[in-house]
């Protein structure tokens, strides 16, 4: 973070070279769940069931220290609530029955969401959570951790925490200019325009020195032009050593950053894998499109009984071997 | 013109009046947890009567005054725990259905005939009983006095002189006004905001000496109601401003605002969201205890005159003067309850007894303080003194 992207930081580790990332992934298993050279974040056991539905139910997950790890899946896979689940602004079913989590080696299960955030595992929203009636540099100053003026019983005494404030502006500052935010950094943060919010947002995660970041959908609404800025700043931070974790609809920035992808559907963890090859497991298509994705909707022939007749026997039999496979 | 001079003579006398620096105190300590932090608390009253409670039960009991301060200041904290424990982690509505019945509870307590023997059932304990030890401390001397000393009867006394004093009193309030509209607005700071301050300072003094140049109080130095007491708790709002100003600014206040704004991203960032509510909710509620002590400092200790109405009447003083804000809380109050009794007093002489009877014209304040209040809501919710930029970003 302090050092941006010098080779020194990024040589020993190495992973700021496409091809030392390639080399590192192609090691691993390409199975849901597979195990890591050196998982940052381990999950075991996570389910969280609303009433009769489980949104989410993953058995193990690791996930790979200094690379950009994509989650994807459909609409209702469960990816938001397993990023709310793990950074604790939820609870899982499973909680003291056998879910737990770790992160740099140190348990999570019982850890509010604060200190989770304190522990270096920052997200950001899906809807952006920008502070509107405060400006742009307030926003970025909360993100700052350990201030002593956040005390309340130094609060009153400015000497106590006048430079602190000083440093932490500076810092935001520095992050606001790279995030082409400098200009705004006086104008309440609710005039931004959605991109911009995107930014500010993750911007102010990286007050906190995070050791991995969990953007929730960086991309959702950002135009084209900003998206290629955001894009750019995702890969400069993995090249400086942090790790990314993020869900994304957009295939083609999948595609484009990601280390590692892993693919959720109802809730489970069904692919893992380089971008270029999970794509085409058997499991996503269906996750994604349907068995019969490759069908033409607009054929006639569909229309005549046997045609009929024989998807519901073919969905059936689908069903049946579901049954049997979760048995 | 005599009627319009009685009537302004009353309405300086309530905006100046203990009663009103007492809800003043407690309005800022509301200030920092509706305007601030965002902390629905319907129950304000309650702090006050636990506040004016534990001081005068104390006092009657024989502790020391300094010491019965502090037990109505610590009765608040306990109280505020109490309500915030289980309340603060859940939605904001929460806070507000326990701490409205919290205060009513405190109230019917207050009034129980079984604890005649400390808080005098619904009689009340009455100022004599509490407030000697207070203007024990008093250094004001016997006597009466008149504030200001230099008024309109030192000049001859003649109306037309007192109107003038009543002009300039006017163009000295349209002008501080004007004054801190042109050094607020447009964002860009002209002049030194240490400049800006003094003066805005020495113009709302100005202010104030010509309006008491017009309308002279003259009160006992040091009686039950008199200087002594509106000069102690005057300074106490002083201060308090000057208190909530110092921390609103620091990077606490900062988190306060944040919570008020978003409490998920805060916790995204690893703030403790639930402790920093915690300790907002116990400052507040101690300056509502602080409001309290002297909102019956004059009077008597009694549940019913620190009703719901008290709270309701807070609220309205604080969106009235803007909330958020650091000043604006006194200048609301002030406002507030002169404008009562300015209504009151001119329904009583104007209007007809056969419209409103004299004794229904404390109603027909409340009433038009109501309206006026649904008014200022729907055509300026930012208050007097209150940011309207704030107020374009719905959130």
């Amino acid at each position: 973070m302090s050092d941006p992207m010098t080779p020194a930081t990024a040589a020993p580790r190495g992973l700021a070279d496409p091809e030392a990332r390639r080399a590192l992934m192609a090691q691993v298993d390409r199975s849901p769940g597979a195990s890591k050279p050196d998982p940052i974040l381990e999950v075991d056991n996570i389910v969280r069931q609303f009433g009769g539905l489980t949104a989410v139910d993953v058995d193990h997950l690791e996930v790979q220290r200094g690379v950009i790890t994509a989650l994807i899946g459909p609409n209702g896979a469960g990816k938001t609530t397993f990023f709310n689940l793990i950074t604790g602004f939820d609870r899982p079913t499973t909680a003291g029955k056998g879910a737990s989590w770790s992160f740099q080696g140190r348990k999570l299960d019982k850890t509010s969401a604060p200190s989770v955030a304190k522990a270096g595992m920052v997200r950001t929203f899906q809807l952006t959570k920008s502070l509107s009636r405060m400006t742009v540099m307030e926003n970025m100053m909360l993100g700052a951790q350990n201030q002593t003026g956040e005390m309340l019983a130094l609060s009153m005494f400015w000497p106590t925490w006048r430079s602190q404030e000083r440093e932490v502006m500076d810092k935001a500052m520095s992050l606001l200019e790279r995030f082409k935010l400098l200009e705004k950094k006086d104008d309440y943060a609710g005039s931004l325009s959605g991109g911009q919010r995107k930014l500010l947002e993750m911007a102010r995660a990286l007050m906190t020195d995070p050791t991995m970041i969990m953007l929730d959908e960086p991309m959702a609404g950002v135009n084209p032009a900003l998206t290629q800025s955001l894009l750019g700043h995702v890969q400069a931070l993995r090249d400086e050593g942090m790790t990314v974790l993020f869900v994304e609809h957009d295939m083609h920035v999948v595609r484009h950053i990601s280390d590692w992808v892993v693919v959720m559907a109802e809730g489970r963890v069904v692919a893992e894998g380089p971008a270029d090859t999970v794509m085409s497991d058997p499991a996503v298509v269906d996750a994604y499109l349907g068995a019969h994705h490759d069908t033409d909707l607009g054929d006639d022939a569909l229309l005549e009984d046997d045609a009929v007749d024989r998807l519901e026997h073919e969905a059936q039999a689908e069903d049946q071997a579901r049954k049997e496979g979760q048995v | 013109m005599n009627d319009i001079f009685f009537i302004l003579q009353s309405v300086v006398g309530e905006a100046i009046a203990p009663a009103t620096a007492g809800v003043a105190i407690a309005v800022i300590g509301l200030n920092i947890h509706f305007g601030f932090t965002g902390l629905l608390n319907i129950g304000q009253a309650g702090f006050m009567l636990l506040g004016a409670y534990g001081m005068a039960i104390s006092i009657t009991k024989g502790v020391p005054m300094l010491l019965a301060v502090l037990v109505g200041l610590l009765l608040a904290v306990v109280f505020a725990a109490i309500l915030g424990a289980p309340t603060l982690k859940l939605r904001g509505d929460y806070l507000a259905i326990v701490t409205i019945s919290a205060a009513e509870i405190i109230r019917y307590v207050g009034r129980l005939a079984q604890f005649e023997g400390f808080t005098g059932g619904a009689q009340g304990i009455p100022g004599s009983r509490y407030s000697q030890p207070f203007r024990d401390l008093s250094f004001f001397g016997e006597g009466s006095w008149t504030l200001s000393p230099f008024n309109y009867e030192t000049l001859g006394g003649s109306d037309a002189v007192r109107l003038l004093g009543l002009v300039v009193a006017i163009a000295l309030a349209a002008a501080t006004v004007l004054f801190v509209r042109r050094s607020k607005g447009g964002g860009v700071q002209l002049r030194n905001p240490v400049v800006d301050g003094l003066v805005t300072t020495g113009l709302v003094i100005l202010t104030i000496l010509a309006i008491l140049f017009s309308f002279p109080q003259t009160l006992t130095r040091t009686g039950i109601d008199g200087w002594w007491v509106r000069a102690v708790a005057w300074s106490v709002v002083l201060v308090s401003a000057l208190l909530v100003l110092l921390l609103a600014r620091s990077p606490w206040g900062r988190l306060l605002r944040g919570i008020r704004e978003d409490e998920d991203a805060m916790r995204s960032l690893g703030k403790n969201v639930f402790a920093v509510k915690m300790q907002a909710l116990i400052i507040g509620g101690m300056f509502g205890a602080l409001g309290g002590m002297f909102y019956v400092l004059a009077s008597t200790v009694q549940a019913d005159s620190l009703a719901r109405q008290i709270t309701f009447f807070a609220y309205t003083a604080l969106l009235l003067g803007g909330a958020a804000t650091i000043f604006g809380p006194i200048l609301g109050t002030v406002i507030f309850f002169g404008a009562r009794v300015l209504v009151r007093e001119a329904s009583r002489i104007w209007v007809p007894d056969s419209i409103i009877a004299d004794n229904k014209t404390d109603v027909f304040s409340l009433m038009v303080v109501g309206l006026a209040l649904i008014l200022l809501v729907a055509f300026r919710p930012q208050g007097i003194l209150g940011n309207k930029r704030e107020l374009r970003f719905h959130v």
